[in-house]
């Protein structure tokens, strides 16, 4: 359960990336795929290379559907409600170019460590343990409400 | 066995010769306290565990993080023999403290998230894709002797 004091800090931090919110999506991404190569099998209709349109165009999504989902702490199940089902559908059946199959939680969790990582990489010391733990929780509670509709 | 390219080598090498093992094992022990607050059960005897404040200062925490980050320093050393660099540690964390394996990764995967926030810049997407597949090989050699 996210605390006032975790969704206080959740809200600085996203506050402090100054609009550079679409590159963190993206770099997020592309860490998925370094470091988790089996991620990629989820966007067999993707160009997966360094920088691709593609990537860049999926991580800005990722990352203003973050930003709505940190403005609306109070209420996530409603805020990520239409990504629940869009997810459910797309990533358990596969369409609109995914291969389908997916579980949600597993595959959820690769990206919130590299969204960590890359928010680790840009505030440095400001990413104080306290933040570490918000973030963390606040992922867990993003990959529960997207998985809400898998079954 | 698992196989290391030499960037790879490079890449953890080049890393780890940064690293303060005090430091950065103090951090990552706090951090799997705070972040995830049921492994502190297995640490009862530390004392006051009370608040991050609390644990971050806390010298036993300081301690044991120096000694679990000095062991990682073992693993480095024997890339090519995880599973026997951990045999005997592996059997420990089964039989005597009694340690669930999935808190290995989740050790590890703080790890990667304090050498992101040192490095900043410099912890690049490819010196990360390393880093996770040591801890990830390390976690596996320390649950290896698991029965």
């Amino acid at each position: 359960m996210l605390t006032a004091e975790d969704k206080k800090l959740i809200q600085q931090v996203w506050g402090k990336l100054g609009g550079a919110e679409e590159e963190v999506g993206a770099e997020a991404l592309w860490r998925m795929f370094c470091s988790y190569p089996p991620t990629k099998t989820y966007f067999p209709h993707f160009d997966l290379s360094q920088g691709s349109d593609q990537i860049r165009g999926h991580g800005k999504k990722v990352a203003c559907a973050l930003g709505n989902a940190i403005k609306n702490l109070d209420n996530l199940s409603q805020a990520l409600s239409e990504l629940s089902n869009l997810h459910a559908y797309n990533l358990r059946w596969g369409r609109g170019g995914c291969s389908g199959g997916a579980n949600p939680r597993f595959a959820l969790q690769f990206l919130a460590q590299c969204l960590q990582v890359v928010l680790a990489t840009r505030l440095g010391k400001d990413y104080t343990p306290e933040v570490h733990s918000a973030v963390d929780k606040f992922m867990s509670a993003v990959a529960s409400v997207l998985a809400e509709k898998y079954r | 066995m698992v196989h290391w390219s030499a960037e790879e080598k490079q890449l953890i090498a080049g890393v780890w010769g940064k690293v303060s093992v005090e430091e950065c094992g103090a951090e990552a022990l706090a951090r799997l306290l705070i972040v995830y607050p049921w492994t502190q059960r297995f640490f009862s005897n530390f004392g006051n565990l009370s608040s991050p404040t609390a644990i971050i200062g806390n010298p036993k925490v300081r301690a044991h993080g120096k000694k679990v980050l000095t062991s990682f320093g073992d693993a480095i050393k024997n890339l090519d023999n995880l599973k026997g660099t951990y045999s005997k540690l592996s059997e420990l964390h089964c039989d005597k403290l009694h340690v669930d394996p999935e808190n290995f990764r989740l050790l590890g995967d703080i790890l990667i998230i304090v050498l992101a926030a040192h490095f900043t810049k410099d912890f690049t997407p490819a010196c990360q894709a390393t880093w996770q597949k040591l801890v990830g090989v390390v976690a596996h050699a320390l649950a290896h002797k698991y029965h």
